[in-house]
């Protein structure tokens, strides 16, 4: 019996990642002849994305995306951490059992309402304010980050608790402050988890497609500045999957092979880090 | 000069009472054992003349307490908590390495000079008897060392900023028997610089290792005076039921 069931969970973690060698495998097929083609170095280093022209040069889209997401975490990630660290250790459990569920009820607001918001509000006040376009870096990397807030938080908050609470007695017995504590033991304690936390808020952030085609401005040119418009890989597929056809619907598809491989690394990077030990 | 003296010393839990008008003074490089069953509040007592108690919610502790000469809430708990540091009953190193251990406590207390820093470290550890064998893993996380060595490491970290008290709570419970008498023998040593205070459930323990003792029983100090007097001429009845096994 104990045979059977372990044959059964072990069938279907194998054809969970069966499932995921099935979209990588289709994705590559129909993306890779086109890096082929044009060459690997002229689709990732090619500043001109012009379909019609035959010119399918995806950098200003990876420097978007980059941009963004990086924004995001230099938001998200000291206000997430902060937040976690508040209530984790700072708040009292009844503020903690409000305050939680409550940002992680910003996940299950669908994206599509972010985006509405960062266009009716964020964007015209960065352009007044600040200048440009207000379709931005900086107005998405501020809706994302909102957006990578209850990952973070949640996950840290759970890393921070998980931490025994001999530790925090050890530092305190030694007349450390509660800062002192948090700093120097409780958050390396606890980094691999928080680590976990704004990796998938990373992935989050990048991954995102609809909030951002709303209120990024989707220019397919470099941007020189974050109050630029730009295009991210996601928004990129996202635009003219509907109607391109030919070479053009393969570059689509290729794009989707290097946001693949932009997420397989930055994961692998993040992970090993979280694991490092010194 | 005394190096604890509690007078009238209460303790509460909100509504439970759990240490009841206890009077006591702790001679100075000496070790001082507390005996008494589980519950009786040895623990307790032990985390009030660190303030560690403050950090339950609902405690409220009355009375007059002194740590040489200077009065319990009259300075404030960083460097009280300096001044009278704790060992725990499991070893509880920090997620670091051992040198971060041991430099833990001076640098929340200002010394950020590498080589004063460097010093300490050494300076602790060799006092602990650890310095021959981690310095050169200095770098390795704590939590690889063995139960004894973690324990002792806890003691370094407690000497790293010059504690004037120690209080033990059940500080060998974890460990076996052999790695107890050697921690007892580092209690020895550690006497000759610090007043320390030690919980123990064992009373072997307590008659090795300490030249005073009291007797606890439900919250309150029953009888306080010479180790050797309390184990073999106990005046009070209820003590000597207890190291005569009477009691669990
Ligand atoms: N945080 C707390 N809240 C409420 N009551 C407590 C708390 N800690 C201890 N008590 C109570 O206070 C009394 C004394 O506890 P304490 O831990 O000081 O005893 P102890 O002598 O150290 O026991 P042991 O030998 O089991 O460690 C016990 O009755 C216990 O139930
Ligand atoms: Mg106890």
């Amino acid at each position: 019996m104990d045979k059977l069931v372990s044959r059964l969970l072990l069938l279907a973690a194998c054809s969970s990642a069966a499932i995921l060698a099935l979209i990588a495998l289709f994705i590559f097929k129909e993306g890779v002849p086109i890096m082929a083609r044009s060459g690997l170095g002229a689709f990732l280093l090619g500043r001109d994305w012009s379909p019609l022209q035959g010119q399918f040069g995806i950098l200003p889209f990876i420097i978007g995306s980059l941009c963004i997401t990086l924004g995001a975490l230099l938001i998200g990630v000291p206000l997430g951490v902060a937040c976690a660290v508040y209530l984790a250790e700072f708040s009292s459990p009844r503020w903690v059992n409000i305050l939680k569920p409550a940002i992680e009820l910003l996940a299950g607001i669908p994206s599509v309402v972010y985006g509405f918001l960062g266009v009716m509000w964020l964007a015209p006040l960065i352009r007044i304010r600040l200048g440009g376009p207000g379709l931005s870096i900086l107005a998405a990397s501020c809706v994302l980050a909102i957006m990578t807030l209850p990952t973070i938080v949640s996950i840290s908050i759970d890393a921070l608790q998980a931490v025994p609470k001999s530790y925090k007695q050890g530092s305190l017995a030694l007349g450390a402050t509660e800062w002192q504590t948090v700093w120097r033991v409780l958050f390396p304690a606890a980094r691999a988890g928080i680590l976990a936390g704004v990796i998938l808020g990373m992935g989050r952030a990048i991954g995102e497609t609809m909030a951002v085609i709303m209120i990024s401005g989707n220019s397919t040119a470099i941007p020189h500045s974050a109050l630029d418009s730009v295009r991210t890989l996601t928004a990129n597929i996202a635009i003219e999957m509907g109607y391109a056809t030919g070479e053009h619907r393969q570059a689509l598809f290729a794009t989707g092979v290097i946001l693949f491989f932009f997420i397989m690394i930055l994961n692998g990077a993040a992970l090993r880090f979280a694991r490092r030990k010194f | 000069m005394e190096a604890i003296t509690a007078r009238g010393l209460n303790v509460y839990y909100g509504g439970f009472h759990a240490i009841k008008d206890v009077t006591v003074s702790v001679a100075p490089r000496r070790i001082t054992s507390l005996i008494g069953p589980s519950g009786c509040g040895k623990s307790t007592l032990l985390r009030t003349f660190n303030r560690m108690n403050d950090l339950i919610a609902g405690v409220r502790v009355t009375g007059d307490v002194e740590i040489f000469g200077r009065p319990l809430y009259g300075e404030d708990v960083h460097s009280l908590r300096r001044r009278v540091g704790m060992v725990f009953q499991r070893p509880n190193p920090f997620p670091l390495s051992v040198y971060d251990n041991v430099a833990h406590g001076p640098r929340v207390h200002g010394t950020t000079n590498g080589k004063e820093l460097d010093e300490i470290v050494a300076r602790s550890l060799s006092a602990v008897g650890l310095w021959e064998t981690l310095k050169d893993r200095l770098r390795e996380i704590a939590l690889s060392l063995s139960g004894e060595q973690q324990q002792r490491l806890c003691f370094a970290r407690l000497l790293a900023v010059q504690p004037e008290v120690l209080l033990m709570d059940e500080p060998c419970s974890a460990l076996d028997p052999i790695s107890t008498t050697r921690v007892e023998e580092l209690m020895q040593e550690l006497k000759k610089d610090y007043t320390i205070v030690i919980v123990t459930h064992n009373m072997q323990q307590a008659a090795r290792v300490s030249e005073d003792c009291g007797f606890m029983l439900l919250g309150e100090l029953v009888e306080f005076g010479r180790t050797d007097s309390i184990f073999t001429k106990p005046s009070d009845r209820r003590t000597e039921d207890y190291i005569t096994g009477r009691y669990g």
